[in-house]
């Protein structure tokens, strides 16, 4: 059954949006990562014009990530202090990152450069997540011992400390406000969330606790992606209502799904099952890249 | 409106009126409604040929449909390897592209249309694009109109069938028009040429009225009217969606 989107104006199946829809929920269920990064890759794919994909997937997140933050917050997985200090880094981070992108959008080459992010950062966080959690496993089924937190000599000589009961911190809310800031830059210019880069910065730069790190990822993605849609939609017409009400049908419900996976599921599998997704997307959009493309010319509606 | 245009094909083309065989047509609908649901659409044209003497002797004639979306300016970018990656390097700007055009024929179009008579009245998709002044950085500019045509023929979008008329009794003709699933709004422009020896001996234009109806032409307006409003209602409606789904799945299990 096809279904026709207003602003997209594109006609596409109503049963393929609603299956993409569902698995970016389970990912961002069980990971709490938003799924930006497969779904605005997948849009594109199935005909949706990319700015409308980024607008769109970004008002999709949303839905999803309320639904996951809810499942955490009921099972008390949400350090609320925390998410607040990350989203306050968070906002201003993705402020710059949208005066940054309209800045490239004006040099043009704007594509290739939010390519070449996704590349290069889904390279890094998935391959250091893989060796990361492999080693983990590997320790945890030799001995059984809780491996020694790392040495933070000058994170623990900053300024400005704050006790996070949650997470069982008591740390500097520079480091926080940096990472939420900087991820908050990345998220704006690559039109995603920025969990699939959150996550692991909290894991191994703010040493929280991995049951934790999920459900504060969600809740500060929100805001984040809240915000997105807005300017969006205020700036350039391109958030289409029926494509993401279709998306977040199919995300909600998966991502119930995926909580209760992600629940089943060891933290050490979890990670190497998201660092092996996270590669896998790097690799396909590097190919893009480096392989000829079938069709040398694209089309844009519009002028220079 | 139908004396006018009349008027002014005489007074545009003289020869025309000299013309013995007159064309009168319709369509099957004025009016194609994008709804929610919409798969496309097919319109059919048809008419007849009018004429106060007996049939011409000498070469048949022909009749060419066109269907033609509004007019856009689009960028084309060719794509070309530099330090190893095939990135975006050369573009060009084509003035005025119709978003769909469809032709349908007799017969073949160079047996239909001399090629004089196509560029007075920009009949073959090649005509149909307006492109003024190639950027002096690009030498092959027409490579890119090429690519342009070449894309949009392999989406559907630019459709030429040569023999999509059926003529009966050099009088009477019809036309089944296939409009993609991907339409986009706007008059679309139908025109009808009569012609004989690759001369066109009369024309008749008609336009066709395709609007979004329903949801679709609520959401379009108020995202283009009252974009903070719409930008906060999707909001909304994704903050609800997901909350729903976290409260139903807790009262199913328990």
């Amino acid at each position: 059954m096809q279904i026709y989107l207003p602003i997209a104006e594109v006609s596409v199946n109503l049963f393929l949006l609603l299956g993409l829809g569902g698995l970016v929920g389970i990912l961002s269920g069980m990971f709490g990562v938003g799924g930006g990064f497969l779904i605005t890759p997948l849009l594109f794919f199935i005909g949706v014009p990319p700015a409308v994909a980024v607008a769109t997937g970004a008002n999709q997140i949303v839905a999803s990530s309320v639904s996951g933050v809810l499942a955490h917050l009921r099972r008390k997985t949400v350090d609320l202090k925390m998410g607040t200090v990350l989203l306050i880094g968070g906002l201003m981070g993705s402020g710059v990152g949208i005066w940054i992108f309209n800045l490239l959008s004006k040099l043009g080459q704007v594509d290739l450069l939010v390519t070449l992010c996704y590349v290069v950062f889904l390279g890094i966080v998935g391959t250091l997540m893989l060796i990361e959690s492999l080693r983990a496993l590997q320790r945890s089924k030799r001995k059984g011992v809780v491996p020694k937190r790392r040495h933070r000599g000058w994170v623990d000589a900053l300024p400005l400390k704050m006790k996070f009961r949650t997470s069982g911190l008591y740390i500097s809310i520079i480091p926080p406000i940096l990472v939420g800031a900087s991820v908050g830059v990345l998220a704006a210019i690559m039109g995603v969330g920025g969990g699939f880069i959150m996550v692991p910065a909290m894991i191994y730069l703010l040493n929280m606790p991995t049951k934790v790190v999920v459900g504060t990822s969600l809740f500060q993605i929100i805001f984040v992606t809240g915000f997105t849609t807005l300017m969006h939609a205020v700036t350039n017409y391109t958030v289409d209502m029926a494509l993401a009400a279709i998306l977040i049908l199919g995300g909600v419900v998966g991502a119930q799904i995926g909580t209760q996976i992600g629940l089943k599921l060891r933290a050490e599998q979890l990670r190497i099952l998201l660092a092996v997704i996270v590669i896998a997307v790097c690799v396909k959009l590097a190919l893009d890249l480096l392989l000829e493309p079938n069709e040398l010319y694209s089309i844009t509606r519009g002028r220079l | 409106m139908r004396a006018l245009i009349a008027l002014l094909f005489t007074l545009v083309l003289p020869f025309a009126a000299q013309a013995e065989e007159e064309v009168v047509a319709g369509l099957s609908q004025a009016r194609v409604a994008i709804t929610a649901d919409f798969a496309g659409s097919e319109i059919l044209v048809f008419g007849a040929v009018k004429r106060n003497s007996p049939i011409p002797e000498g070469s048949p004639l022909q009749v060419i449909v066109t269907v033609s979306g509004p007019h856009e300016p689009v960028v084309v970018r060719r794509k070309s390897r530099r330090f190893g990656i095939w990135v975006n390097t050369s573009s060009v700007e084509v003035d005025s592209a119709a978003s769909f055009y469809a032709i349908a024929t007799t017969a073949p179009m160079g047996e239909v249309l001399s090629h004089t008579e196509d560029l007075r009245h920009k009949v073959t998709i090649p005509q149909m694009i307006r492109s003024v002044g190639a950027p002096k950085d690009v030498p092959d500019a027409e490579a890119f109109t090429e690519a342009l045509i070449r894309v949009r023929e392999n989406t559907g979008r630019y459709v030429m069938n040569e023999s999509g008329v059926i003529l009966s009794e050099d009088t009477l003709f019809r036309s089944a028009i296939a409009l993609p699933a991907n339409l986009t709004e706007g008059l679309y422009a139908t025109r009808i040429f009569l012609t004989r020896d690759g001369k066109v001996i009369d024309t008749y234009e008609t336009t066709l009225d395709v609007t979004m109806v329903g949801f679709e032409r609520w959401a379009f307006n108020l995202a283009h009217e009252q974009p903070l409003i719409y930008g906060i209602l999707s909001l909304i409606i994704a903050i609800t969606a997901g909350w729903a789904a976290s409260a139903v799945f807790r009262y199913i299990r328990g």
